[in-house]
């Protein structure tokens, strides 16, 4: 059919929809791939960190709160997952919800207390009350400070198929990974996702309407940090320990970079900023330069000249503004 | 008569708001000594007008010449250097400067300015409360300081944005007063006035703005001849 | 031996005594903080990085020139403050009339930048640095021994803090600053070029920031990665004193550095979390700050 007309006479095809979702199953069809291409575990490590990084972006780019303590949730939830896997036996899946659990639980508090102060106190709170729970991760008995918990069990899931395969590990994740982006996309969407937006975009004004922000910055802070809290439990199964780095500023650091590079406030922008730092992490482990100081420098350079990160910038341009006119047809 | 060159000279000023185009094409000229008020109803681009031509606003097009040179391209804190003087709507009045701050804070930019003694002398409360916060001044007070405070720079041209509004009737007249005084000293003024009558005793010429743009100008002997237009013009 | 609460008095004012010195950083370094946020409302994330440039600068200088304290407690927050003014101009004044965020991303990125850099040529230990001969020994009081060195550090910060003060409240290029704060478009009506008062303001902040490293050089090791552990904890001192007062932000460090030292006294598990409740418990009870003017 010629979409020429079918825009002239009345949208009855939507040719972008089709794009789009072709985009998506392209996508997922490559995922599916993968492991048979590339090593299934840093593949795994990305999706973990895609996950993170689109959680965290929740946050900020639909909510425009910015936390510098997600790894709180990350890495708090690995080592509820890690001790839940190890010590009290459970199978894989339940000791992912025990991390999620405990990451939501985590966020209420965290963001119970960010939320009593606007814009950038918010984030120096989210800091500040992240870097608490490091020194207590540091000092708990449970998380074997320095060493941290090593050697987790990937286990069986639904005490049927044995994770430790990697090939069904693998699976496992990807199903998780995919889970969760739903969640985000169906969030997003729905009214409260809206509301969300329209208390980032004029807080006052959302206030006016009726609407308790409290409460709903509140609901998208523990969203935020239970689906965080699913990306560590997962990170935690699949590499087999949890370690203070995943509780560190540092870690906090990097998935708001992950996100900038990939692109604010958008979808998938997150996955690939992801994918882009975790093979730079790669690169450079090997190389002599530090790491620091190349994410310092890649953040400081994104800020002034690379804002709208990959997927933002990708939008901007010719292409992707033809892709959205269209969606407004 | 021989053809003086006027000390604010605009032609085809054009300005934007972000998108939105305020001013279209303002043409004025202001005289050495001379006070000219700009005219119009609520947000008809007076006040625009002025901050286009101080430089706050930089979406311009068009040619401002200020005794002689091009200010359009000069940045904004360079032109009180060049003598233009600017006292806002609101007054700007610095809350967490004393009374004495806030008069001294502008720096001297040109001889002919007041000395703090005549300043004082014109003003004398604004001695008694000098150790006071700025803004516990009374609005009428905070008038005199923020005007004052341009007075003491030796600026040439004055641009006054409102500076009766929401005052009593009292201080309206004191100002009155006081701009008499800095006509008599020389002053070039250029006023933004929605009251009509206070203009109409102060002011040598008129513009009258409406949507952006001149419509109309007269001087003060024309003025009378003028008045159901006005009254028309201005809604009153 | 007397003891008060159950513990030898000369434990308990020395770790006191450490809590003062704390404080005294607290303080230095919240009040660099203020001082940028004020004006450039940028929350300086690369203070930290600045305090440790300003303790390696001193160091560098000892190490390589030969040249000693006194001169580089002058020369260490010069030159941190001038790298960082033209780090401002060049960089960080094109992101002011941006979202807040984006200078906090940006000076977290100089900081980790900073830090990297020092960590590969530095590695992770410290350095040493002596304490000049002139401030060597102590005094001793008979109920304790007064460290000179830890003496001047405290009254080296008060007298600092002090004249930092009055710069802002009681000079003209104070008065500049002030009303810049409030309204920057009208203080450049009047002539004054605010965006290198913005750029002096940044310079000074980082000054502070590496006369702090400088004063910790001989107490604490120089290492990379002094600055970034302790950022954190001034943060929290920022939120708990407030950003909206010069005078606000001094108190609270001395007053946090205090209760710090006390909690390791009675309870020192709990001693290096314990401003981070306090912050929480203000957040709970006096959502604004314990000074109250910030929103």
């Amino acid at each position: 059919m010629n979409s020429r007309a079918s825009t002239v006479v009345a949208p009855t095809k939507r040719p972008w929809l089709r794009l789009e979702t072709a985009l998506m199953l392209l996508g997922i069809a490559a995922l599916l791939l993968a492991p048979f291409y590339f090593y299934p575990i840093f593949i795994m490590k990305v999706l973990c960190f895609a996950l993170f990084a689109c959680a965290f972006n929740l946050l900020l780019g639909y909510a425009g709160i910015l936390s510098f303590g997600h790894a709180a949730f990350f890495g708090g939830a690995a080592y509820f997952t890690a001790h839940a896997v190890k010590e009290w036996g459970l199978s894989p899946e339940l000791g992912l919800l025990v991390g999620v659990a405990g990451a939501a639980l985590l966020g209420l508090v965290i963001g119970f207390l960010a939320i009593r102060r606007q814009g950038i106190y918010s984030t120096m709170i989210t800091l500040a009350l992240a870097q608490m729970f490091f020194f207590f991760c540091l000092q708990a008995d449970f998380t074997h400070g320095e060493d941290g918990i090593q050697g987790i069990p990937r286990g069986r899931l639904f005490g049927l198929i044995d994770l430790e395969d990697p090939l069904y590990m693998y699976f496992f994740v990807l199903a998780v990974f995919l889970a969760g982006m739903l969640v985000i996309w169906r969030v997003i969407h729905s009214p409260f996702g809206m509301i969300l937006r329209s208390i980032r975009e004029n807080e006052s004004r959302a206030t006016s309407l009726g609407y308790s922000v409290s409460l709903y910055k509140l609901g998208a802070f523990v969203m935020s940090a239970a689906l965080a809290g699913l990306a560590g439990g997962l990170k935690a199964l699949v590499f087999q320990f949890a370690t203070l780095t995943d509780v560190s500023w540092q870690m906090s650091g990097e998935v708001v970079l992950m996100t900038l590079l990939g692109g604010i406030g958008t979808l998938v922008g997150p996955v690939f900023g992801a994918a882009l730092v975790t093979t730079l992490g790669n690169y450079f482990a090997t190389s002599e330069l530090p790491v620091t100081l190349v994410t310092g420098v890649i953040f400081m350079v994104c800020v002034l000249v690379f804002r709208r990160g990959m997927i933002g910038e990708f939008y901007a341009s010719r292409l992707g503004r033809r892709l959205e006119r269209r969606a407004e047809d | 008569m021989t053809e003086t060159t006027a000390l604010l000279s605009v032609r085809e000023l054009n300005a934007w708001y972000g998108e939105s185009h305020a001013l279209h094409g303002i043409d004025l000229d202001v005289y050495e000594g001379e006070t000219v008020t700009l005219l119009g109803r609520n947000g008809v681009g007076k006040t625009t007008a002025l901050r286009s031509i101080v430089g706050i606003i930089r979406k311009r097009t068009g040619s401002i010449r200020f005794d002689g040179k091009d200010m359009l391209r000069i940045p904004l804190h360079r032109t009180a250097r060049h003598g233009i003087g600017y006292v806002p709507e609101e007054r700007g009045i610095f809350s967490s400067l004393t009374v004495a701050e806030n008069l001294t804070l502008p720096p001297i930019i040109g001889k002919g300015g007041m000395s703090l003694k005549e300043i004082y002398a014109l003003f004398p409360n604004l001695e008694e409360r000098g150790s006071s916060p700025g803004t516990k001044l009374s609005g009428g007070e905070q008038q005199m300081l923020a005007m004052a405070r341009i007075l003491r720079t030796g600026a040439r041209l004055l641009l006054l944005d409102e500076p009766t509004e929401g005052l009593a009737p009292v201080i309206v007249q004191r100002i009155g007063e006081v701009l008499m005084t800095l006509k008599q000293r020389g002053m070039t003024i250029l006023l933004v006035e929605q009251n009509f009558r206070f203009a109409s005793k102060v002011a040598d010429r008129f513009y009258v703005v409406d949507r952006g743009r001149i419509n109309d100008s007269f001087t003060g002997a024309e003025l009378p001849g003028r008045m159901n237009q006005l009254n028309e013009a201005l809604g009153v | 031996m007397t003891t008060i609460f159950g513990i030898p008095i000369q434990a308990f004012l020395g770790q006191l005594l450490i809590g003062l010195i704390n404080g005294s950083f607290y303080a230095l370094l919240s009040l660099g903080l203020a001082i940028i946020f004020g004006m450039l409302k940028i929350i300086n994330f690369a203070h930290g990085a600045q305090y440790m440039i300003g303790a390696f600068a001193g160091y560098l200088l000892l190490a390589t020139f030969g040249i000693g304290y006194w001169p580089a407690l002058i020369l260490a927050p010069l030159i941190v403050g001038l790298a960082s003014a033209v780090i401002e101009r060049v960089a960080l004044s094109r992101l002011y009339n941006l979202d807040h965020l984006y200078g906090l991303l940006f000076t977290f990125g100089l900081a980790l930048a900073l830090e990297g850099t020092f960590r590969y040529f530095y590695g992770s230990s410290g350095q040493p640095y002596a304490v000049p001969k002139e401030l060597a020994g102590g005094y001793n009081l008979g109920f304790m021994f007064l460290p000179k060195y830890r003496a001047w550090v405290v009254l080296a910060s008060l007298v600092v803090c002090l004249g930092s003060w009055l710069l802002i409240e009681k000079t003209k290029l104070g008065a500049y600053l002030r009303a810049a704060t409030e309204n920057p478009t009208l203080v450049r009506t009047f002539g004054i070029n605010v965006p290198l008062l913005l750029t002096f303001t940044y310079g000074m902040g980082a000054a502070l920031a590496g006369l702090a490293g400088m004063l910790a050089a001989p107490i604490y090791q120089v290492s990379p990665l002094m600055g970034s552990n302790l950022i954190i904890v001034v943060f929290a001192v920022v939120v708990v004193g407030g950003m909206g007062s010069i005078l606000g932000a001094i108190i609270t460090g001395y007053m946090l550095g205090l209760l710090e030292g006390l909690t390791k006294v009675f309870y020192p598990e709990a001693s290096n979390i314990v401003i981070f409740v306090v912050m929480a418990i203000v957040l709970l009870v006096r959502p604004a700050g314990l000074l109250g003017r910030d929103t």
